[in-house]
């Protein structure tokens, strides 16, 4: 209850992924951010469709092993910040 | 303006108009042997006028401004005018170069393949880049890079080599006497002198090359070399870039290209000697 | 002088206009911001190689500022959408986001948004923590100054993006004569598809009228009137120029605007209702014609004389003698 909803801006963005880390060029802000994981985890997952942190959690732990519910605020709050995720 | 010079450098022309004839003067004889733009029109627009319209006589102070300005630039005095010219042309590029990705670092050529030579200011990139110009190698630029953003290419922008201090020195020993500027005394970063690209490098100034190595050089204790990843490599050619952010997605693309393309490794150096041995290393294992 | 007389003609007749001096052209339009205007104007014209390679670059850098642009307005469309307090973009994002002519080319450097009075403290704060920095340290004199006098928060920097958002809620200082009618500017917003808020049209208009006299003097003049040029022509109807008019008079704005259409009427030909030009019109022109081909501001005498007119609008004679002191002894 509560709990924002997050979206990923996906449109328009080009991944490419380096030596363990992933550029991302995001057309729409004109921004180039380079982020490590799990960042590009997190924006896959909500590449499925919005979500709050308990369902997202879930979306991750469905595919990795991911520790920690403290780290996906954390992530989610740098990801709003650099407009790759907003809030529904 | 009073004096006026129109220079083609690489792909870019210059209009610079000066107030007072020395700076136009030692501009034209360091670039001896440089084509005059076609038609006669510029790119960019370099203006040296008096700060104040008395500094033009009275302890004359050369403001630097142009086309592209930055609002709380220091003017020099007169006897700096060159040097004022140089930098005018350095801003313009800076400030308004956006139809190629713009690197700060120097570059040379051999075989048709390019190495790019980047990194923080001080190592030793424009001394080393002119050294190796003088030793079978095409310089292309010590001060900026241009990469093409659909084929991937380098071009050239074969500027007056910035020689500073103990650079200074090393170049008299290695090129001819004519090719240098004045020596410029009390500049903001020492002493100060230019020197002009050979022959070889001005008439092929229209010749791009596919980049082969990036190389961050830096002044060390001993000879050490080092792979830099493609994701660091990234990062410090986005902060050697004035424009990586006013080109969007085409950048993002030819940069990416280029880090995924082209092999990147750090080398500390000792001497100059060290430096031009280990690029000929390089050269030959690129060759192989 | 010349080259500034070449610019507007040849942003009126971008097809027809005989250039013999390429250079001058460039040179004036780059110092007057309009080199993305007049790009965009002679598109499909023929040029000679190397000004068609520069105007393709300042096509695509136009490109770029309209993406920034609409960007900066997202992210303070996020940052304030929990307050339910109306925003109103102005100025060149205005353009860009809704779609105008007036956005061809235009190039935009900060973002400059309306809100009403009380809302200010909210949205001071909504912006700081969604990133946004004051650039001058609290409690400076030009802190007070803005505060107190300006018609805007200090300017924020936004500490990744480093692009700079001016927020208004008058258009003019309060300090200033005329008293724009923030709240009608305001409640007869356009609210666009995307949600965005604009000023009406003949807002839009008026807003460039008093910026161009009352908030500056003249600097950016050719670019201010070209705006105005490409509103009205995309506006102009009977109805449109009696709406004009009427919302003027209602912003105390009249003779501002009357003299901005004249000038924009004498400059580029734009369709006005009274385009009869009164003899003190012809001050102003050499004023914003003062640029040669060099990109150099000449007539220095009459810019000064105009700064001066300026501050004198802004700012009553006693406030202005004490904040030109105290700027004075810094």
């Amino acid at each position: 209850m509560g709990d924002p909803i997050y979206i990923a801006d996906s449109r328009d963005v080009r991944s490419v992924p380096l030596d363990g880390l992933t550029l991302i060029y995001h057309a729409p802000s004109g921004m180039t951010h380079i982020v490590a994981p799990p960042a590009p985890e997190i924006l896959e997952a909500l590449d499925a469709g919005p979500a709050d942190p308990a369902e997202l959690l879930r979306r991750l732990r469905a595919r990795f092993e991911f520790e920690g519910e403290d780290a996906i605020h954390a992530r989610l709050e740098e990801l709003e910040a650099s407009g790759l995720v907003r809030r529904g | 303006m009073k004096e006026i010079l129109n220079l083609q450098i690489g792909p870019v022309a210059f209009r610079i108009g000066s107030a007072w004839r020395a700076p136009i003067e030692a501009l034209a004889k360091l670039y001896e042997g440089y084509p005059a733009p076609a038609g006669g029109i510029a790119d960019f627009t370099v203006r040296l006028e008096p700060e104040k319209p008395w500094r033009r006589f009275v302890r004359p102070s050369v403001a630097i401004r142009g086309d592209y300005i930055l609002p709380d630039a220091a003017p020099l005095p007169l006897s700096l005018g060159l040097l004022a010219a140089e930098m005018g042309m350095n801003l313009q590029m800076a400030l308004g170069q956006k139809n190629w990705l713009l690197l700060h670092a120097a570059s040379v050529e051999k075989d048709g393949r390019a190495l790019i030579l980047t990194g923080e200011s001080g190592a030793g990139k424009s001394t080393l880049s002119a050294l190796l110009g003088e030793r079978g190698w095409r310089l292309m630029g010590d001060e900026f890079a241009l990469l093409d953003l659909d084929s991937g290419m380098l071009l050239p922008f074969p500027r007056a080599v910035s020689l500073k201090n103990g650079a200074i020195t090393v170049m008299e020993a290695e090129a001819g006497a004519a090719r240098f500027g004045p020596r410029l005394v009390g500049t903001p970063k020492g002493d100060i002198r230019h020197l002009r690209p050979n022959d070889e490098a001005i008439a092929r100034m229209g010749e791009g090359a596919m980049p082969a190595l990036i190389l961050f050089p830096r002044f060390g204790p001993a000879a050490a070399v080092r792979g830099v990843g493609q994701a660091e490599t990234f990062m410090r050619l986005t902060q050697a870039s004035t424009n990586y952010v006013a080109l969007g997605e085409p950048g993002f693309n030819a940069l990416t290209r280029l880090v995924r393309g082209v092999p990147a490794l750090a080398i500390d150096y000792p001497d100059t000697a060290t430096a031009v041995g280990l690029v000929e290393d390089f050269r030959q294992e690129l060759a192989a | 002088m010349m080259a500034a007389r070449l610019l507007v003609r040849a942003l009126r007749d971008p097809q027809g206009v005989q250039v013999a001096d390429w250079n001058a052209l460039v040179s004036a339009a780059r110092a007057e911001q309009l080199l993305g205007s007049l790009a965009a104007r002679m598109e499909g014209r023929a040029v000679p190689p190397r000004v068609a390679a520069m105007f393709e670059a300042a096509r695509r850098d136009s490109e770029r500022q309209r993406t920034q642009a609409l960007w900066e307005a997202e992210m303070a469309r996020r940052a304030l959408a929990a307050l339910d307090v109306a925003v109103v973009l102005l100025k060149g994002t205005a353009f860009h986001v809704a779609g105008l002519e007036a956005s061809a080319g235009r190039s935009v450097g900060d973002l400059d948004i309306l809100v009403p009075r009380d809302a200010l403290g909210a949205v001071e704060t909504a912006l700081l923590a969604a990133g946004w920095e004051h650039l001058k340290s609290a409690g400076s004199y030009d802190d007070a100054y803005y505060r107190r006098w300006m018609h805007e928060l200090p300017p924020l920097i936004h500490r990744d993006r480093d692009r700079m958002i001016d927020v208004h809620h008058t258009i003019l200082p309060p300090t200033a004569r005329p008293k724009p009618n923030s709240a009608r500017m305001i409640a007869d917003s356009v609210t666009l598809e995307s949600g965005f808020r604009v000023p009406c049209p003949a807002d839009l208009i008026i807003h460039a009228a008093a910026h161009l006299f009352a908030d500056g003097d003249l600097a950016g003049g050719l670019r201010n009137l070209w705006d105005i040029d490409r509103l009205l022509r995309e506006f102009d109807s009977p109805d449109f120029r009696q709406t004009l008019d009427e919302r003027a008079q209602l912003h105390g704005l009249g003779s501002a605007v009357a003299l901005a259409l004249r000038l924009a009427h004498r400059l580029y030909g734009s369709p006005v209702a009274d385009s009869r030009s009164r003899l003190s019109d012809r001050l102003f022109e050499p004023r914003l014609l003062a640029r040669n081909g060099w990109g150099q501001e000449k007539r220095k005498a009459l810019r000064f004389a105009f700064y001066v007119r300026s501050h004198w609008l802004r700012m009553p004679p006693l406030m202005l003698a004490r904040h030109l002191w105290i700027k004075a002894t810094r």
